[in-house]
């Protein structure tokens, strides 16, 4: 699939044709709804723990704390977008549109960063640009420095080296969203602009960057929503965020409501930021025409000398950073630690993280295509909010999305043992609460965000009439879904599942926090150590989890090569 | 097309039966067990614990949990399989106590193992290991062999402290202890001066600030005494040796009130299924063959008087303990978490 036309913006539904759709559909409304209520219970908790509280933090929070921890918040937020952003749109353009040694590994290995987890790639970053690791050494060495005052170096431990960090481990997510939409529209916008005589560079920066916006703001709230929600890297790296005053305020104040409260005023940037996306996302649609343009091929443009020299370099840059690094950093350690490979406990944590990242991803695409489809049948803006609405779990940090979560299910749990107890005689107990059901839906709910981007900017492309010219020829609603919609998907559900499956091996908080008795995954072994002090005991694990990691990667880029090669 | 979907249907019904066999919760009703909810890493008590069912037949479960673990077993009530929680930090047993999670437990046993210093006056916690919030001084460029937390404050060492966090659960509770002896507006002031000396924002753990100091970028580090042994330990990084190697260990205050100290403990879970068993590990770890086991392994002071302290952690010479009790200590927690922010420690000492 690569040629797509611009078409006129799709006219946003009338409101008489969005009410005869919703009284055709009572049960995909009704189980649209069932599914974001389910979503959203966590966040619901939290609020519900934020006006439990007081108020007694606020106080101090407002005059000591959240001036400058929204400030830092907030240039936080701006570095990595400007940094994630030219990093994952650049890239995407070098890869699409330029022919230059080893491209077709690149186009890949971009996404590889992705597999390392922020925590890690800050552990490493700290360790690699340190004055005793290995750039500062060779700097000394050249110049013949003996002492940290002898020369400049950049401080990591600072908000702008936060962000190099962060922007080097997320920026795939924005390369994803946009090399798709540059292979897609690519042909037909670029030729018509450059037989009218445009030089390249100015077709990219006035016609296809402004098509690509969408899709770029679409990656970019992703890689925001992350950032929002990182605890591990900025406590590394001395970074203090909205993030850090939240754990601050409940575990030294114990105040989990005044967290909660702070948590809540995060959901309100994160819901300004997402907005703000909507509305760049409003004006363009962009539906294929016809299918037999998505398998045309834009023409590439072969690169020679100095110029496939800089492309080359420009490319390889992002990656070594963001996979390099971390991999050389915990490669060393684990190259002295080679016999815990065959550890069994590692095996049986290897394991426990494939299914519980298969188990959440297949669900989290599941919900996706249920809440996604139903939007598209109902067509209404307070479906569509709804959607939106039960994504923002991804913005909220994990132990407090899973505190709520776990504050729901022993509600529920202790609710049913209670009925059980009075009426029939016997006990429950706990049937979700510490449960692996538990954790993978804390991570389903966690990372909806990136199956329902994903799958969103998939069925967008999708002109409506396809399905409703299936259901027009007497097939019901769900089998035309089935029939016509999801063999179009497949690659965006193949990406939605895999964005998910990935970050859930990465994932650490929810699970460590919900896991039942015997439960270790690839992420709660290496934080055993590191929690320690002591993160080189876990570079074993972390390499298997950057290793698990990369196998979907690489599947995730085969059905995208081979859609463009055809 | 139909084949995908039976395919993809077919593939999820494996993944939930897969998924299934670890779907239901533990339950803890097996007799001669005992349920351990811990902050502290398993690959550290696990000796500890198999020495324990070697000796008593009682098995253990062990559920590594972070951030939240008194929250969890407060939300699980009543059916909480937790028996005993294990943790570092008093802040955190306190708040375990605090949390209504806890059970007094006065055993003669226990009582007579750990000094009233490291118990709550309740009943609800007890200590089982201390371990020194120490300075680290570089040997090269600190002449002098001892010091005193209110030293840190002296413009002698502007531009020459480095520590992590000051939210950290092991700054805040060194912080809570200056404010219990000095009252909040001294010590408030004290940490301004502890900013002003400051090398750097404060980051990274206790062991990057021996790092630095090796390193040259400060001369002295804010740090508990057991990382200074897993260093000079570390077989695998041994460059982890030399930045030992470049510090001394200087227990503040030792010429008047002693050096604060923190403790790893552990309580009694409220709802403990298997209390009788529970209690026995409590006695067990704060008996003499745990304690020197733990004092071994992870280089911390045991708390039963008289037991042995590994020949490294001799090394550093003797601590004197700050003898006010942590419970006291952990009542001013709150006060220093806000005075970090107020006096913007996190800052570092630019602003």
């Amino acid at each position: 699939m690569s040629s797509f036309t611009l078409k006129a913006p799709l006219s946003q539904p009338t409101p008489r044709a969005g009410r005869t759709r919703r009284q055709r559909h009572p049960l995909a409304l009704a189980v649209a709804m069932l599914t974001a209520a389910i979503a959203l219970l966590p966040i619901l908790a939290v609020i519900v723990m934020a006006f439990s509280g007081s108020g007694a933090d606020w106080p101090h929070l407002a005059r000591y704390v959240l001036p400058q921890a929204v400030g830092t918040t907030l240039f936080l937020l701006l570095l990595v977008a400007l940094g994630s952003g030219a990093m994952g749109v650049g890239c995407a353009w070098l890869v699409v549109a330029y022919e230059f040694p080893l491209r077709r590994t690149f186009s890949w290995a971009l996404v590889l960063p992705l597999a390392v987890p922020p925590y890690l790639a800050a552990y490493a970053f700290a360790e690699f640009f340190h004055y005793v690791g290995p750039v500062q050494g060779a700097i000394r060495a050249l110049f013949g420095f003996t002492r940290p005052g002898d020369y400049w170096f950049p401080e990591i431990r600072s908000t702008p080296g936060a962000a190099v960090v962060l922007s080097c481990v997320t920026f795939p997510y924005v390369y994803l969203t946009t090399r798709i939409v540059f292979l897609m529209q690519g042909r037909n916008i670029a030729d018509v602009a450059r037989t009218l005589g445009a030089a390249p560079a100015r077709v990219f920066w006035r016609v296809l960057l402004p098509v690509a916006r969408p899709a770029i703001v679409a990656g970019i709230a992703l890689v925001l929503m992350e950032t929002v929600n990182d605890f591990g890297a900025v406590q590394h790296l001395g970074v203090p965020t909205l993030t850090l005053s939240i754990y601050a305020t409940w575990l030294n104040r114990g105040s989990l409501e005044g967290a909660a409260q702070i948590a809540v005023v995060m959901l309100f940037i994160v819901l300004a930021l997402l907005t703000a996306e909507q509305w760049a996302r409003r004006k363009q649609r962009f539906h294929a025409a016809r299918a037999s343009q998505m398998k045309a091929r834009p023409p590439r443009i072969a690169l020679k000398g100095w110029r496939a020299g800089t492309a080359f370099t420009a490319v390889l840059l992002p990656i070594l950073a963001g996979f390099g690094i971390p991999l050389a950093i915990f490669g060393r350690y684990a190259l002295n630690r080679l016999e815990q490979f065959s550890r069994p406990a590692l095996v049986e944590a290897l394991a426990t993280s494939l299914v519980t990242a298969l188990a959440t991803a297949a669900l989290a695409v599941a919900v996706a295509l249920v809440l996604l489809y139903a939007a598209r049948l109902v067509r209404t803006r307070r479906m569509m909010l709804l959607v939106r609405f039960a994504t923002i779990g991804y913005a909220m940090p994990g132990t407090i999305l899973a505190l709520g979560l776990l504050i729901s299910l022993a509600r529920f749990d202790n609710f049913v043992d209670g009925l059980a107890r009075t009426h029939l005689g016997f006990s429950t107990g706990l049937l979700l609460t510490g449960s692996a059901a538990a954790v993978v839906m804390a991570c389903t709910i966690r990372f909806l965000a990136l199956a329902e981007g994903a799958v969103q900017s998939g069925l967008e492309k999708l002109p409506p009439n396809l399905d409703e010219a299936a259901r027009s020829l007497g097939r019901s609603a769900p089998a035309s879904a089935a029939t016509v919609l999801l063999p179009l998907l497949r690659p965006a559900i193949l990406t939605a599942g895999i964005l998910v499956f990935v970050d859930t091996v990465k994932e650490l908080s929810a699970t460590i926090l919900l896991r039942p008795f015997g439960f270790n995954t690839l992420a709660t072994h290496v934080y055993e150590q590191a929690s320690r002090g002591a993160a080189e005991d876990g570079a074993v694990a972390a390499l298997l989890i950057i290793a698990t990691a990369i196998v979907p990667v690489i599947l995730l880029s085969r059905p995208l090569m081979r859609d463009r090669d055809a | 097309m139909f084949e995908t979907s039976s395919k993809l249907r077919a593939g999820l019904a494996a993944l939930s039966i897969a998924a299934g066999a670890s779907l239901l919760p533990f339950q803890a009703q097996a007799e001669g067990t005992v349920n351990v909810y811990t902050y502290r890493q398993p690959f550290l008590i696990e000796p500890l614990l198999e020495a324990f069912t070697e000796k008593t037949g009682i098995e253990t479960e062990v559920l590594f949990l972070d951030k939240g673990l008194e929250d969890r077993i407060a939300a699980e009530g009543e059916n909480s399989p937790a028996d005993v929680i294990l943790t570092v930090d008093i802040g955190r047993l306190v708040n375990a106590k605090e949390k209504g999670v806890t059970q007094p437990v006065d055993n003669a046993v226990i009582n007579e193992n750990i000094p009233a210093q490291y118990r709550d006056p309740e009943g609800h916690w007890i200590g089982l290991t201390t371990r020194g919030r120490v300075v680290y001084a570089s040997k090269d460029r600190v002449e002098q062999d001892t010091i005193t937390y209110e030293e840190l404050a002296d413009p002698k060492w502007k531009g020459k402290i480095c520590m992590r966090s000051g939210q950290h659960m092991y700054n805040i509770a060194l912080f809570a202890s200056m404010i219990a002896h000095h009252g909040e507006e001294k010590a408030e002031e004290w940490m301004k001066g502890l900013k002003a000396n400051l090398a750097r924002k404060p980051g990274g753990n206790d062991r990057a600030q021996a790092q630095a100091i090796y390193a040259g970028e400060c001369d002295l580090g804010i740090g508990n005494t057991y990382y200074v042994g897993l260093m000079m330990n570390n077989e695998k990084e041994p460059e982890q040796k030399d930045w030992a190697a470049a510090i001394k260990v200087l227990f503040p205050n030792s010429e008047d009130r002693g050096t604060h100290v923190n403790i790893s403990g552990m309580a009694l879970a409220k709802h403990a299924p298997n209390r009788e068993n529970a209690i026995k590990l409590m006695e067990f770890l704060s008996g003499p063959e745990a304690q020197a086991l733990y004092a071994e392994r992870n280089y911390e002071y045991p708390v039963l008087p008289g037991a042995e302290v590994s020949e490294t952690v001799k090394s550093f010479g003797e601590i004197k303990p700050d003898t006010l009790p942590l419970a006291e200590i952990a009542k001013y927690r709150k006060a220093a978490s806000e005075m970090v922010d107020r006096v913007g420690l996190e800052d570092g000492p630019g602003s």
